[in-house]
C-alpha cells in the first residue's frame, strides 16, 4: 500500500514529511540516550533481511496467489518501538530510491502508514501489553495477529484519508475505504499469522534473539508507557488538527466527497484565519499559483486546459506536441553533444 | 624491546548453554613466531582465537599477551595489539568503501587525519589494494575482500595477527597470493586453518586441536608428514605432499 | 522470479551510480534539493492540468542524457511499477462523468482528463526519482542526508542496511536455489516451508550482525561512526540550482504549450 506521489498533493506531502522527519528524529534522540551499541549493526543487518525476505514469495493458503512478508510487526519485536521504527523508514526509503516505490514526497507519508502505527501504537499497546515474558504460542499468534492486523487498518485508514485530502482522486470517501479497508483486513491476517509462526520458530531456534534482546528493548523503551501514551495523544491531537484544517478549507477534501453525497451544494464561502493568512503567504511568495487555497480559489477547479472552445483546446494539443518534441530533441541533442565529448 | 609473549596457562571455556570447547589449553608463542593451529570442525579452533582478544573470556585460566594479562580493563588494550582477521571478510568490512573501512581502526585510535591517511595508503600498499581504495566492498570479488579484511586489521598497526580459516573462500590463485603476502610479513602469527599446505608454506610451527585439548605442538614439517598423527585427527596429509 | 529482476536491478542501478558525468559530479544535496523541489511543482498542478506538465519532461530527459544513463532501464521500470496510482486513477473516469470538451463529436469527461494527469504526474515523479539514485551514489545521498541535518543514527542506518543488502541478497538466493532444488513444482512454497526458511534467514542474520560486532569491537568501536563527506559545493552546483529552479518556476506560472499552441493556430489561420 505504498502511496504515490501523483497522487499527492504539496500539501498532504509535506505535512506528512514533516511528520515523519519528526518521528526520524524523536526516535533517534530516544535511542541515542541509551543506545546499546550492539543494535548499530544489528539495526542495519535487520533492515537488508526484510528487503531479502520481502523477495522470497509464498503462496497464500486456498487462494493459489502469492505473497510476501511486510515484516514491520517483527521488527518491532525484535528490536523494540524506537529501532524498529528508524529501520522501517531506512527500508522504505530504499524502496522509494530503488524500486520507485511511492516517490520521494509521498515518502513522508509511507514512512507515516507503515512506520507509526505498528512501532508506535500496535507494538505498545497491543502486543506488548498481551505478551509477558515466557508467553505461550498461542499467547503470541493471537497479540501478533491483533498488533498487525490493527497497525494495517490504521496504515489503510491513513491511505485513504491522504489522498481524499490530496484531492486528486474522484472515488468517494465511502468507497475507497470499502476497497482498502478488507484488502488489508486479509493482507493482515496473512502477515499476522506469519509474523507469529516466525516469532515463534526463532524462539526455539534460539531464545535469546527474541527474549534477550528484551534487555535492548528495555532499555530503549525509555521507561513507562504513559509517555508513549502522551506522545501518541499529541500525534493524534496534531493529525486530528491537520487534518481538520484540511478539510475545512480543502473543497476538494473530505467535505467535497460529503457533499456529494449529500447532494448540498455550495457550502458557504467561509475564511478562516489560517487559510485567510496563508493565502497571504501564498501571494507573496507565489510560487506555486494554481496551488490555491480556497479564498483566491475560486478559480481553482476552472482547468488551464482543455478550455471550453475547441479552438484553443487544439491549439493546446498542437502546443503539446511542439514542446514533447523540443524535449526529444533536446534529448537527442544531449546525447549527440555526449558522444562527441566522449571521443575528444 | 618487548618480547610480545603469548601465553596460554590452562584455558578452559565453555559456551552459556554448555558445551565444553576448550578443555584446558597451554601454550607460548614467541615474538616474530608463525603458528599454524589446524585439527577436525567443531574441535575449538575458533573458540580458543577468540579468547586471545577478549571476544570471549576464559572461564578458567589465564591469557596474557605481552606480560598483560586478559580482563575486562586491559580489553581494548589487548585488542590494540592483537589483530584479529575473521574467517569471512564480508563480516570484517562492513563500512560503505574500502577507504573507510580500512581507516576504521586508526579513528577509532584518535590518530589525526594525516596519520590516518598515511596508516591506510601503507596498509593498503602492503596488501597490494591501493587501487581499491575507493571501492564500496560489494563490488570487490573475494579475493580481494580477504586482502583488504587484512589491510583494515595491519591498519592498527598490531603486534600480533590473528587470522581465522583466511583461505576457505579463494579460488587457487587468491590463495596463492594470499599465501605469498603472508610469508611477507614479519609478525607474530597465529592462523587456524584447514588448509594444511596453506600452514605449511606459511608457518615454522604447528598445533594440532582435537576437541578442546592440545593434541600435538611442534614443528610444521614434522607434525603435518606424520600421517599417522594426522589420521587420529581426522586430517589428511598435505595435497603436496600426498603420494599418488 | 521477481527475485532476480529486482536483485539485478538494484545492482545494476548501483553501478550506474558510479559514471562519471556532469550530473553525477553535482554534489548530492544539490541533487536531492532540486530533484524534491521538481516534484512539489509537477504535483501542485490541480487536477483537470495536462498541458502545464508537458514541459516539466525537460528535467528528468536532461538527468537520463547528460547522466548517460540508459532509457531502456528507466522506461522499462516506470512502466512496471506502482500499479497503486494506475488503480486509484482509473476511478476518476467512472465517477466525473462531467464533460468537459468536445472535440469532433467525441465528448471526453474530467474523469479521463485528471485520470491522465495522474498518469503523467506519475511518470514525471517516478522516473525523477529513479535518475536521481542511477546519477548519485548511494554513498553521496547518505552524506547528503547528514549534512541536511538528518538524524546520525538514521543515516549510518541507512549505510549499514546498503552494505548488507547485497551480501543478504546473495544468501537469500542461495537459500531458494536449495528449496527450488529439493522442492518439485509448487510444493515448496507453502507457509509452513517460508516459515522456515525466513526464520533460518533471520538467525543467521541476527549471527551475522553478532560477528560485524566484534569485528567493530576488535577495531576500536567505541560507539562513534564517522560519515565521511567527499563532496564540496562548487560554482556549478549554485548555477545547477539556479538554473532548473528557475526553468521550473516559469514552466508553472506560464502556460509554455498554451502559448506555444494559440501562437501556431493564429498563424496558421
Ligand atoms: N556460540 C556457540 N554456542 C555454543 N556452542 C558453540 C558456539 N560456537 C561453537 N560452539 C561449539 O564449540 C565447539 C568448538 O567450535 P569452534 O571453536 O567453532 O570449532 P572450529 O573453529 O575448530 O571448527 C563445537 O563443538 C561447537 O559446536
Ligand atoms: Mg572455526
Amino acid at each position: 500500500m505504498h502511496m504515490a506521489d501523483a497522487l499527492l498533493s504539496p500539501a498532504v506531502g509535506g505535512t506528512f514529511w514533516a511528520g515523519s522527519i519528526g518521528a526520524i528524529a524523536y526516535a533517534s534522540r530516544k535511542l541515542r540516550e541509551n543506545l546499546d551499541d550492539r543494535l548499530i549493526p544489528l539495526m542495519g543487518v535487520l533492515g537488508a533481511f526484510i528487503f531479502a525476505g520481502q523477495m522470497i514469495n509464498f503462496t497464500i493458503p486456498g487462494t493459489g496467489s502469492s505473497g510476501h512478508i511486510g515484516g514491520g510487526m517483527l521488527l518491532a519485536v525484535l528490536l523494540g518501538p524506537y529501532a524498529a521504527f528508524i529501520v522501517i523508514a531506512s527500508v522504505l526509503t530504499i524502496q522509494a530510491l530503488f524500486f520507485a516505490d511511492g516517490g520521494l514526497l509521498a515518502l513522508g507519508a509511507n514512512i507515516w502508514n507503515m512506520g507509526i502505527y505498528p512501532a508506535f501504537i500496535a507494538y505498545p499497546l497491543i502486543y506488548k501489553a498481551i505478551v509477558k515474558k515466557n508467553a505461550s504460542n498461542k499467547v503470541i499468534t493471537i497479540a501478533s495477529v491483533l498488533s498487525v492486523v490493527i497497525g494495517l487498518q490504521l496504515g489503510a485508514l491513513s491511505v485513504v484519508l491522504e489522498t481524499k485530502l490530496s484531492g486528486i482522486t474522484e472515488l468517494p470517501f465511502g468507497t475507497f475505504l470499502l476497497l482498502m479497508q478488507p484488502i488489508h483486513l486479509a493482507i493482515g491476517l496473512i502477515e499476522g499469522f506469519v509474523t507469529a509462526g516466525i516469532v515463534i520458530y526463532v524462539r526455539s531456534l534460539r531464545p535469546d534473539i527474541v527474549d534477550d534482546l528484551e534487555g535492548v528493548k528495555a532499555l530503549s523503551t525509555g521507561g513507562s508507557l504513559k509517555k508513549v501514551i502522551i506522545v501518541l495523544g499529541i500525534l493524534a491531537v496534531l493529525t486530528g488538527g491537520v487534518f481538520s484544517w484540511f478539510a475545512s478549507t480543502y473543497p476538494d477534501g473530505l467535505e467535497w466527497s460529503i457533499e456529494k453525497i449529500y447532494g448540498k451544494s455550495g457550502v458557504p464561502e467561509r475564511q478562516n484565519p489560517i487559510s485567510g493568512t496563508l493565502t497571504e503567504i501564498q501571494k507573496k511568495i507565489a510560487l506555486l499559483p494554481d496551488y490555491s487555497l480556497p479564498a483566491t480559489g475560486k478559480e481553482e477547479e476552472k482547468p488551464s486546459w482543455p478550455a471550453v472552445d475547441t479552438i484553443t483546446s487544439l491549439s493546446g494539443i498542437l502546443g503539446g506536441i511542439m514542446v514533447l518534441v523540443v524535449v526529444v530533441i533536446f534529448g537527442i541533442g544531449m546525447r549527440v553533444l555526449r558522444k562527441k565529448m566522449r571521443k575528444t | 624491546m618487548s618480547h610480545h609473549i603469548l601465553e596460554l596457562k590452562d584455558v578452559y571455556f565453555s559456551y552459556p548453554d554448555g558445551t565444553e570447547a576448550l578443555k584446558g589449553i597451554s601454550f607460548r608463542i614467541l615474538h616474530g613466531e608463525s603458528v599454524g593451529l589446524t585439527g577436525a570442525n567443531g574441535a575449538g579452533k575458533t573458540t580458543l582465537l577468540m579468547n586471545l582478544n577478549g571476544q570471549l573470556f576464559p572461564t578458567k585460566g589465564l591469557v596474557s599477551i605481552g606480560e598483560i594479562p586478559l580482563n575486562k580493563n586491559t580489553r581494548q588494550e589487548i585488542k590494540r595489539k592483537v589483530g584479529f582477521v575473521f574467517q569471512r571478510a564480508n563480516d570484517q568490512l562492513f563500512m560503505p568503501t574500502v577507504y573507510e573501512d580500512v581507516a576504521f581502526g586508526p579513528v577509532n585510535l584518535g590518530l589525526t587525519p594525516e596519520q590516518v591517511d598515511e596508516r591506510v595508503t601503507n596498509a593498503l600498499e602492503t596488501v597490494g589494494c591501493l587501487h581499491l581504495i575507493h571501492r564500496p566492498p560489494h563490488r570487490l570479488s573475494e579475493g580481494q575482500k580477504n586482502a583488504v579484511a587484512i589491510a583494515t586489521v595491519m591498519a592498527m598497526n598490531p603486534d600480533i595477527l590473528v587470522m581465522d580459516e583466511p583461505a576457505s573462500n579463494l579460488d587457487p590463485k587468491s590463495r596463492r597470493q594470499l599465501i605469498n603476502l603472508l610469508k611477507g610479513f614479519a609478525h607474530t602469527k597465529i592462523i587456524a586453518s584447514h588448509d594444511l599446505d596453506l600452514i605449511l608454506d606459511v608457518c615454522e610451527r604447528c598445533i594440532i586441536i582435537k576437541d578442546g585439548r592440545i593434541a600435538a605442538d611442534g614443528p610444521a614439517e614434522e607434525i603435518l608428514l606424520n600421517k599417522t598423527l594426522l589420521e587420529e585427527n581426522n586430517l589428511e596429509l598435505p595435497l603436496s605432499r600426498q603420494k599418488r | 522470479m521477481t527475485f532476480d529482476s529486482e536483485y539485478f536491478n538494484i545492482g545494476y542501478l548501483d553501478s550506474l551510480s558510479y559514471k562519471d558525468t556532469f550530473v553525477h559530479r553535482l554534489d548530492p544535496r544539490v541533487k536531492l534539493l532540486v530533484s524534491f523541489v521538481f516534484i512539489l511543482f509537477v504535483v501542485s498542478f490541480p487536477k483537470y492540468d495536462i498541458s502545464g506538465l508537458i514541459p516539466f519532461f525537460i528535467y528528468p530527459v536532461f538527468l537520463l542524457t547528460a547522466g548517460d544513463i540508459p532509457l531502456r532501464v528507466i522506461a522499462k521500470k516506470v512502466l512496471v511499477v506502482s500499479p497503486f496510482a494506475l488503480f486509484i486513477g482509473i476511478f476518476n473516469p467512472l465517477f466525473d462523468t462531467n464533460v468537459l470538451l468536445t472535440l469532433y463529436g467525441i465528448s471526453i469527461t474530467g474523469g479521463w482528463i485528471s485520470f491522465m494527469s495522474i498518469m503523467v504526474k506519475f511518470t514525471l515523479t517516478v522516473s525523477t526519482a529513479l535518475l536521481l539514485i542511477a546519477a548519485t551514489s548511494f554513498l553521496g545521498l547518505c552524506e547528503a542526508l547528514e549534512r541536511l541535518k538528518l538524524p546520525k543514527v538514521f543515516v549510518i542506518q541507512l549505510l549499514f542496511l546498503y552494505r548488507y543488502l547485497f551480501v543478504l541478497l546473495e544468501e537469500t538466493f542461495r537459500m531458494l536455489r536449495a528449496r527450488d532444488a529439493r522442492s518439485f513444482g509448487k510444493k515448496g512454497r507453502d507457509i509452513k516451508t517460508f516459515i522456515r526458511l525466513i526464520s533460518v534467514l533471520l538467525v543467521r542474520t541476527v549471527e551475522r550482525a553478532e560477528r560485524i560486532y566484534q569485528a567493530m569491537l576488535s577495531r576500536g568501536f567505541r560507539g562513534e561512526i564517522k560519515v565521511l563527506r567527499r563532496h564540496s559545493l562548487r560554482f556549478q552546483d549554485f548555477l545547477f540550482a539556479l538554473f532548473s529552479v528557475s526553468i521550473f518556476y516559469i514552466f508553472r506560472h506560464y502556460n509554455i504549450v498554451n502559448i506555444l499552441g494559440e501562437t501556431l493556430g493564429r498563424t496558421l489561420r
